[in-house]
């Protein structure tokens, strides 16, 4: 068609029709669009040592939390006759006992002075130690991202005073905080054990209680200056005016735009959190501030075992190894994460 | 830099002060006491005692009291070990616990350094995943770990070095080795990501291409800039080595600071927990500030305010 008027828009009538349906065909998006999750997870999954440490967790995790159920031994059964034996060395009852016909199963790990089964007693501590871990960075994610974000929001003077606080606790002495607050914490709590409906407290122990109270009040200044460090950059971006501008509350804002953006370091920072709340736990069993006798934890295991280091050095073999296991796969995941999960760290 | 200064003193002294108040109050609401745990006491004599000390004063006062004394310079004297001051408890224990930190941490830093640049610059070939390796291990076993199982064979089993005191430079070897095991780790650590991410830079480029040497590239573009997070970590790190670990004081029968506090803790000697607490923080605050002040003088860019 020729050009009748320089000026016309020289508009089709062909452009404005109906689209067909192959038309609209080739508009659909053939690849489903890849969120965030799934990126994450796929580059994950590429990394190899990060899946291994995975695998580990989870086998620690099956021994520790399903394994003991079945075992023919318990934690807290004092066998008479067998004490202070060797890895899969039988005690005199028991080898009669074979000789009759019966089967015995062996103690893997041998027993110790009390004559109780080791390998059970070792499962059985990391349990306790994983949950440690769990929990306390539970605990620590919630009460420092909270902290940390409402601190970094509001700014000026909230952010000031919010953050002193967070120096002082940072240089009171933790080890003096622990000890006092455990010490403080255990006429209460036994109390509230002999409180019907509150039993379950006399079996965690006390003291597991406080550590995980402790933890709760110390060690999420670390997650809270983190948290605060990422809303004082993402509180500038577009999306948050935007949202602001849509009349958002704050409340809303910090749920729905700062905590789902640092999600990424929130991950992270959890997963780095747990190894080191075991490593607390461990440390503290050690003092003897740790879980209640008979049940044991990988940090009480290691310190009775030293106790007795010259004349049964197998024993501190097991909790050893294992609580070095279980901070360094958790270590080794926690980076996976970060190179997965870090936007800034895309390919 | 000196209205700086004053201003992190200021802030410094305020925040000891809220430390200190904070423990005063927390110590004396557990339940228990000083006195309480020793045997065939009367209750003549524990009124005695707490009138002595005064701890049969209302918290308040006792707290006024203890201020005033502690802004004296005076810390008052130790209620379980007789006719000691805290003051000479600190300045007799101290030394020792600081001898053992200083050392660990120079060797912490005089290792980890090294170690972290070699794995950059050796990215991806067998010293970079041979010191990954080390690093990540010994950031996940536990000081206690480390300490027991030197201990049984080192001492032992091979009886090569000795397990307690800090007699000779002998005694040091295993002390601090357990010590500086994870800051050496951590730092490496550091280094390395820090180190791979300046070589990544322009301006290291720019030095290549104008034709420095690799020792000049090395030292002074490349380390002075990767250094910074180090510097970062050390003052926390110093603090904590310093104060001494109770666990390797513990493990190895060192007389020393970190052994010191745990044991008043448990036996509540009031005046040597302040004493000591106020002094750990003053501590802690003093390195964080060296470590700004450092900081500024390897990276002129940083304004202090």
């Amino acid at each position: 068609m020729p050009k009748t008027n320089p000026i016309s828009f020289q508009l089709k009538v062909d452009d404005f029709l109906p689209a067909s349906d192959s038309d609209k065909q080739s508009l659909v998006v053939m690849r489903e669009s890849v969120s965030f999750w799934r990126d994450g997870a796929r580059r994950l999954r590429k990394n190899k040592i990060a899946m291994v440490s995975l695998v580990v967790i989870i086998l620690i995790m099956i021994f520790s939390f399903i394994v003991p159920a079945f075992y023919p031994y318990s934690y807290e059964t004092q066998i008479r006759g067998s004490e202070n034996l060797a890895p899969m060395q039988y005690s005199e009852k028991e080898i009669a006992a074979m000789d009759a016909g019966e089967s015995v199963f062996p103690h893997f790990l041998g027993t110790d002075k009390l004559g109780r089964d080791y390998a059970v007693r070792v499962m059985v501590g990391s349990r306790i130690s994983l949950m440690v871990g769990l929990i306390a960075s539970a605990i620590i994610l919630i009460i420092g991202s909270i902290y940390g974000s409402i601190a970094g929001f509001f700014g000026g003077w909230v952010d000031l005073i919010m953050m002193r606080v967070v120096d002082i606790i940072y240089t009171v002495p933790d080890i003096l905080l622990i000890v006092l607050i455990s010490f403080a914490l255990k006429s209460p709590l036994e109390q509230l054990a002999s409180q019907p409906g509150f039993t379950w407290v006399q079996t965690l122990g006390t003291n597991l209680i406080s550590i995980f109270i402790v933890f709760a009040l110390l060690y999420w200044v670390g997650m809270a200056r983190i948290v605060r460090g990422q809303v004082l950059t993402l509180k500038e971006s577009e999306y948050v005016t935007a949202a602001r501008a849509l009349g958002a509350s704050n409340g809303r804002i910090i749920r729905k735009h700062l905590l789902t953006n640092c999600i990424g370091t929130l991950i992270v920072t959890t997963t780095l959190q747990i190894p080191s709340s075991i490593f607390t736990e461990s440390f503290l069993s050690f003092l003897g501030l740790g879980v209640a006798v008979p049940l044991p934890s990988l940090g009480s295991l290691a310190s009775a075992a030293v106790n007795g280091l010259n004349t049964y050095p197998y024993l501190l073999l097991a909790p050893a190894l294992l609580i070095s296991l279980i901070i360094l796969s958790f270590n080794l995941l926690g980076d996976g994460l970060r190179d997965a999960f870090d936007p800034k760290m895309k390919n | 830099m000196a209205k700086y200064i004053i201003k992190r003193i200021a802030l410094a002294l305020l925040t000891i002060f809220i430390v200190a108040t904070l423990t005063f109050f927390l110590m004396n609401l557990v339940p228990g006491g000083p006195f309480m745990g020793e045997k065939s006491v009367t209750p003549q004599a524990l009124a005695a005692l707490n009138e002595k000390y005064g701890l049969d004063q209302p918290l308040s006062t006792q707290y006024v009291n203890y201020i005033k004394n502690a802004a004296k310079g005076d810390f008052g004297a130790s209620l379980k070990q007789r006719g000691r001051n805290v003051s000479d408890i600190i300045t007799s224990k101290f030394p020792v616990s600081a001898r053992l930190g200083g050392i660990s941490a120079l060797t912490a830093l005089l290792f980890g350094i090294p170690l972290g640049s070699i794995a950059a610059l050796n990215r991806g070939k067998f010293w970079d995943n041979f010191i990954i390796v080390f690093s990540t291990c010994g950031i996940a076993v536990p000081s206690f770990v480390i300490c027991t199982v030197c201990m049984y064979f080192f001492g032992v089993n091979l009886g090569w070095l000795p397990t307690f005191g800090l007699a000779t430079p002998l005694h040091y070897i295993m002390p601090v080795f357990a010590l500086a095991f994870y800051p050496t780790a951590y730092i490496a650590r550091l280094m390395r990501s820090s180190m791979l991410d300046v070589l990544g830079q322009d301006y290291m480029r720019t030095a290549r291409a104008k034709g420095l040497s690799q020792p000049v590239m090395l030292f002074k573009h490349a380390l002075r800039n990767a250094v910074l997070p180090v510097i970062t970590y050390v003052g926390p790190m110093l603090a904590y080595t310093l104060s001494g670990s109770f666990i390797v004081e513990k493990i190895f029968t060192i007389p020393g600071l970190g052994g010191e506090f745990v044991s008043s803790i448990m036996n509540r000697d009031y005046t040597v927990i302040m004493g000591t607490t106020i002094f750990l923080a003053t501590l802690l605050i003093i390195m964080n500030v060296l470590v700004d002040i450092v900081y500024k003088l390897i990276d002129p860019r940083i304004k202090l305010k």
